[in-house]
């Protein structure tokens, strides 16, 4: 029945920039995700929302590939991204990566300077000039709005700033190695109401040229944020669709229950 | 209620009674060598290679067996790293970390950090012998390195582990390679290997038996790596079995050194460990 909802939702979006298709992943002997099949749009802020445990971190790093890192896991069917299977054997896994950015919990810098750590994305992808990184590590940090904050200390390391600077320092990264798309997993769940404001306000600004697919546990920053909300639960798509729908009006009793907070 | 009293009351005395005897046993040890060793201390000793025959010479000093050991124990670290940062890293991020191959390679480890050092000395040997190679610098470093081996794979490995997956996840989203990321992971430990080059040098330095038929011993300081080297612990072994007591006081401050010697390598070593966890919070 969530099947042809989604079908429907998949119309109203208006282009695609993820196809999941008969998503299946086993951890060990758990069934974490069961049959996926979502379409995620093109510049858009797409929140996957659900409890705890419920496979929605998982979801988001199939998204990348993070999970073959995983020992045990075994994944089926088809992750498209611009219209090519990521899970296609012959790929080159690196490559998919770079596309795509990834914000976590909580920041985890390189152990390096801050300046090394938004040029490490670059320079592993073999750019060593030196006038060229030093023009990308000041992009990047302008639109992270952290510039103005650490441009007298490129060379400090990166554990000496703020939690909060260091999630956007983490985004910087993430943005300079020209990623089509913003992975989040809870990236503001570690951090204060100031900081979270802050990403929340760059994740608007960012999605004029990103797709931008988060992971929150957050209704309300959720309802904040978001185009186009998917509702998991137990490892299933429920509801997908756009955000005021999924959150004022639900097709499903149990998003129905999700979002007025008897299922967490 | 008298008999959980009197319970309490024994098991608490035989706990102390044997904290007792442990931290006893060490001060008696560390003062023994003090108080034997002490006089027979003096600038010669460190700086000047034995003059006269050894078992009962009295001049010179035992900077052969100082340098020796040195040139052994470090030789031995570097190669033994040269050899374990590859394993760890290896076990860690090529074959996974929680896998069974790579708990078995953990267990691997394991057994082989059991084995006594004598037994690297035979095999250490024994290579030689099919090499052509005799007694030498050389023979000494590789035994050493197969007994410190299995320390620095086993304390990189832990450190290893230490390292939050999310670093590695935030490499590999940036497209880097497996390489690119061990290589980011290295510099995050860097205090962690730090303590594992100080912990299989201790070891290393301490150690008799596997340096007994492969380095040889020599009044000479060795020039070359095909030269029998002196060790601190087999001089120690020579002149305590002098028959003459003033060589075997040598032998008392001689064992002062290696004391000394190690104990600078412990508290170096109990500083990084401090520094790491410190970092890490």
């Amino acid at each position: 029945m969530y099947q042809e909802v989604l079908q429907t939702e998949s119309v109203v979006a208006k282009k695609t920039h993820i196809s999941v298709k008969g998503l299946n992943v086993h951890i060990g002997s758990q069934h974490i995700l069961k049959d996926i099949n979502i379409d995620i749009p093109d510049k858009k802020v797409t929140s996957i929302i659900g409890p705890s445990g419920c496979g929605k971190t998982t979801l988001l790093k199939t998204f990348n590939r993070l999970l073959d890192n995983s020992s045990d896991v075994k994944i089926t069917g088809k992750v498209l991204v611009d219209g090519e299977n990521i899970y296609d054997p012959n790929i080159e896994v690196t490559r998919i990566r770079k596309k795509m950015g990834l914000l976590s919990q909580r920041p985890y810098p390189l152990p390096m300077s801050i300046y090394d750590n938004v040029a490490y994305g670059p320079r592993i992808h073999g750019t060593r000039k030196k006038a060229v990184l030093d023009e990308l590590v000041e992009r990047q940090l302008r639109a992270t709005g952290l510039w103005e904050e650490v441009k007298e200390r490129l060379n400090a390391s990166a554990n000496r700033l703020s939690i909060g600077q260091q999630q956007r320092l983490c985004l910087a990264r993430g943005l300079a190695v020209n990623p089509e798309i913003i992975l989040g997993d809870e990236s503001t769940s570690a951090l204060d109401p100031l900081s979270t404001h802050i990403i929340e306000d760059l994740f608007m600004q960012l999605k004029e040229k990103y797709s931008i697919v988060l992971v929150t546990h957050i209704l309300r920053q959720a309802a904040r944020i978001s185009d186009y909300i998917i509702f998991v639960y137990m490892g299933k798509i429920v509801e997908a669709g756009p955000a005021e729908q999924v959150l004022q009006d639900p097709q499903e009793e149990l998003t129905r229950q999700y979002v007025k907070g008897y299922i967490t | 209620m008298k008999r959980r009293k009197f319970e309490e009351l024994f098991f608490r005395a035989l706990m102390l009674l044997a904290t007792i005897i442990i931290s006893g046993s060490l001060f008696l040890i560390v003062g023994t060598i003090f108080y034997k060793g002490a006089p027979y201390m003096n600038l010669d000793m460190i700086t000047k290679t034995p003059g006269g025959g050894f078992y009962i010479g009295k001049a010179g000093g035992i900077l052969n067996a100082i340098i020796g050991s040195l040139y052994i124990a470090g030789g031995a670290t570097v190669l033994g790293l040269l050899i374990s940062i590859p394993v760890a890293i290896f076990i860690n991020m090529y074959i996974g970390g929680k896998t069974f191959l790579a708990n078995t390679l953990r267990m691997a480890y394991d057994v082989l950090f059991g084995i006594p050092s004598i037994v690297y000395g035979a095999f250490g040997f024994l290579i030689m012998v099919y090499f052509g190679l005799r007694a030498s610098l050389l023979g000494g470093i590789i035994a050493v390195t197969l007994l410190v081996i299995p320390i620095l794979v086993r304390t990189l490995d832990e450190v290893i582990r230490t390292v939050p997956s999310e670093l590695g996840d935030a490499t590999f989203s940036l497209g880097a390679t497996r390489w690119e990321t061990a290589k980011v992971i290295l510099r995050q430990i860097r205090p962690g290997i730090f303590t594992a080059i100080l912990l299989s040098f201790g070891r290393a330095i301490g150690d008799v038996a596997s340096v007994l038929f492969t380095a040889g011993f020599s009044d000479n300081i060795p020039t070359s790596l095909h030269e029998p080297a002196a060790s601190l612990p087999l001089a120690i072994f020579f002149q305590l079995s002098s028959p003459v007591p003033e060589v075997q006081g040598r032998g008392y401050a001689s064992a002062l050194v290696l004391t000394i010697i190690v104990l600078i390598i412990t508290i170096l070593s109990e500083l990084c460990i401090r520094k790491f966890y410190k970092q890490k919070v």
